[in-house]
């Protein structure tokens, strides 16, 4: 080691600065690596692109119109001549169907988990960097939701609204608050208690600039990751309410529904009837897998 | 810990009051006149008007807040709109039914759970631990309802061995311990079981890997126990996160079983629940909500006690 000239503290700071700004890349590069060598991950990562840009895209990419019935062809089997997935009980293309039943899914099953993340991130937030009297009144609050399993609170808060898709997604958002809620807040809780908080509340950095600058960076990551974790219940829980009727209603393409309407055929074609169901499986799959890895590449414990 | 037991006890009284301010709101914001499922549209204003009176729908919301919960307390949940009997007579009947689906499908769940589970943390890093992580991940994605459909075309339809709806023959709504309601069974609680089971796979695994990371276990070996006598402190050291998992996946699976019920026909609550939502019949739809919310909460409070009961540190936070 050769012996450096002491700096100054202006060149120190400068030189710390520097120290993490190349930590922070570095993380960043170390978790591309990671993903990079998950096989399982991209794997997940292409085929969720599949599944969302063929719903997207449907118009472009099915072969047939997604509402037009035949009574001939009423419960075609699979590949019956010009309906390579057979068809459904008003003889419309099941392939077809799939497709544009994606846009809906995929729509009902992530917009609560945005709209919870922006609510129930902010409670969070809110309720662990004040504490005290705040976090008692959001948590307890939360408490209450926390008293129904969140299969009974979705159905029971949609069949209290009625069936409709912006009543889904009202239900499915308020089950989905108070977890991430809960998550945010004990995040929040253990940076506020860090020392680095500390220190830049004794240098006078007001309570936003604090949150803004140095909670929140540290809080988004887990919060984000336990975020995509529900994405897969909540894409199954609402084709769960659009298969009790409370969803979507007909004729929309949704896979939910489309195994409520296709279940009382299957003593006619019964594989056709199960074909939306696998859907719902890979979509909630790939989405459950791929949070698994993002969260072991991102090294973030919950 | 007793001091523990008792504030966990007393916070059930907000918690079970907010429960029924919740559930009396959820009810009295759907859209629509409560009375709409009894009274035909053509009825006249003057009887519509009696009936309101009879209800108590006439009243201020708080007032009939405190009145429902004064009734709520003394066990009367009022009367079914649209079947015209007691809610409590409905909901003793569909509620054993319930309980048995949502406990053989949390047993079975957790046998086979904590047998992969503890054979997937043992092994990590082996083959047979990534099959039993996949078995995991499938569980807890698959839709169960589609699950259970899947189950019924393979083996009612295909095979026709099992029978695809109801709980017994000739839609029996009580249970009886013999063959053929045994056989109604199988089926529901397979399709219960897979939620618990991949989630208390994933849990097992991960708590029993962190457990064999500890020091002690190194200590025990040096000790000179035998494996199985250290299997024995490692299956006492991951009892209380299982506990409390198995005990939450019962409570989800008695209020959660509403899908899987739907797909059987099994005369439960949430049968009930359905028939109350489409038939727009409140005061079964409230009754049926609170009965399974309030057993959830008892259920909670049970398994924290019983987790104290086996692990002090937790009533020390």
């Amino acid at each position: 080691m050769m012996a450096t000239p002491a700096l100054d503290r202006k060149q120190q700071a400068a030189v710390d600065a520097a120290q993490v700004a190349v930590q922070s890349r570095g993380y960043w590069v170390t978790v591309a690596g990671r993903i990079r060598d998950d096989k399982v991950t991209i794997a997940c990562g292409v085929m969720l692109l599949l599944i969302i840009f063929s719903a997207v895209f449907a118009d472009l990419v099915a072969l047939a119109d997604p509402y037009k019935a035949s009574m001939l062809k009423r419960l075609a089997p699979i590949g019956a001549d010009g309906y390579p997935l057979g068809a459904d009980e008003m003889g419309r293309d099941m392939l077809t169907r799939l497709l544009y039943g994606g846009r809906l899914s995929l729509f009902m099953g992530i917009s609560p988990i945005v709209f919870a993340l922006a609510i129930g991130g902010t409670l969070g937030l809110v309720a662990g960097f004040l504490g005290g009297r705040v976090n008692m009144a959001i948590m307890r609050v939360m408490d209450i939701f926390y008293a129904f399993p969140s299969v009974l609170l979705a159905v029971a808060i949609s069949g209290a609204l009625g069936a409709g898709i912006g009543n889904a997604i009202v239900s499915l958002t308020l089950v989905f608050i108070p977890p991430i809620t809960r998550v945010t807040e004990s995040v929040t809780t253990q940076v506020r208690a860090l020392d680095y908080v500390e220190a830049a509340r004794a240098s006078g950095a007001g309570s936003f600039t604090i949150i803004r600058v140095h909670v929140l960076s540290n809080v988004l990551g887990p919060v984000f990751i336990y975020a995509t974790s529900l994405i897969s219940v909540s894409i199954i829980l609402a084709s769960g309410l659009s298969f009790l009727g409370l969803g979507t209603e007909p004729p929309e393409p949704e896979w939910g529904l489309m195994l409520n309407t296709l279940r009382q055929s299957i003593y006619v074609n019964p594989w056709v009837a199960a074909l939306p169901g696998v859907m719902i499986f890979l979509t909630s799959l790939t989405f459950n897998l791929l949070s698994d890895g993002l969260r072991s590449a991102m090294d973030v414990r919950l | 810990m007793l001091d523990y037991i008792i504030r966990r006890v007393l916070y059930v009284i907000p918690i079970g009051l907010g429960v029924t301010v919740l559930v009396f709101a959820l009810v009295h914001m759907s859209p629509g006149d409560p009375l709409s499922a009894v009274v035909p549209p053509d009825a006249p204003e003057e009887m519509v008007q009696d009936l309101r009176k009879a209800y108590g729908f006439d009243k201020p919301l708080p007032i009939q807040y405190v009145s429902w919960l004064g009734r709520v307390v003394t066990g009367d949940l009022g009367v079914s709109v649209a079947r015209g009997r007691e809610v409590v007579e409905e909901l003793r009947i569909a509620v054993p039914n319930t309980f048995i689906l949502a406990a053989g499908g949390t047993l079975l769940g957790f046998t086979l759970g904590a047998i992969f589970g503890g054979i997937a943390g043992y092994f990590q890093g082996r083959w047979i631990d990534k099959l039993a992580t996949a078995i995991a991940i499938t569980g807890v994605s698959v839709p169960h309802y589609w699950l259970g459909l899947v189950l019924v075309i393979i083996f009612s339809v295909e095979m026709n061995i099992l029978p695809s709806i109801g709980m017994g023959p000739g839609g029996s709504t009580a249970w009886a311990w013999d063959a053929e309601h045994m056989r109604h069974l199988v089926l529901p609680v397979i399709t219960l079981s897979v939620i618990p089971m991949g989630l208390i796979t994933r849990t097992v695994r991960a708590t029993v890997a962190e457990i064999l990371n500890q020091e002690f276990v190194q200590a025990l070996h040096a000790k000179g126990l035998f494996q199985r006598q250290v299997l024995a402190h490692i299956v006492r050291n991951a009892a209380p996160t299982t506990l409390a998992v198995m005990g939450l996946q019962l409570g989800y699976l008695l209020g959660g079983s509403i899908l899987v019920e739907t797909v059987f026909q099994w005369p439960g609550t949430g049968s009930l629940l359905n028939s109350a939502i489409f038939e727009r019949d409140l005061p079964l739809l409230q009754g049926t909500i609170l009965v399974l919310a309030m057993f959830f909460v008892l259920l909670n409070l049970m398994v924290d006690i019983l987790q104290s009961a086996i692990d002090p540190r937790m009533s020390r936070r």
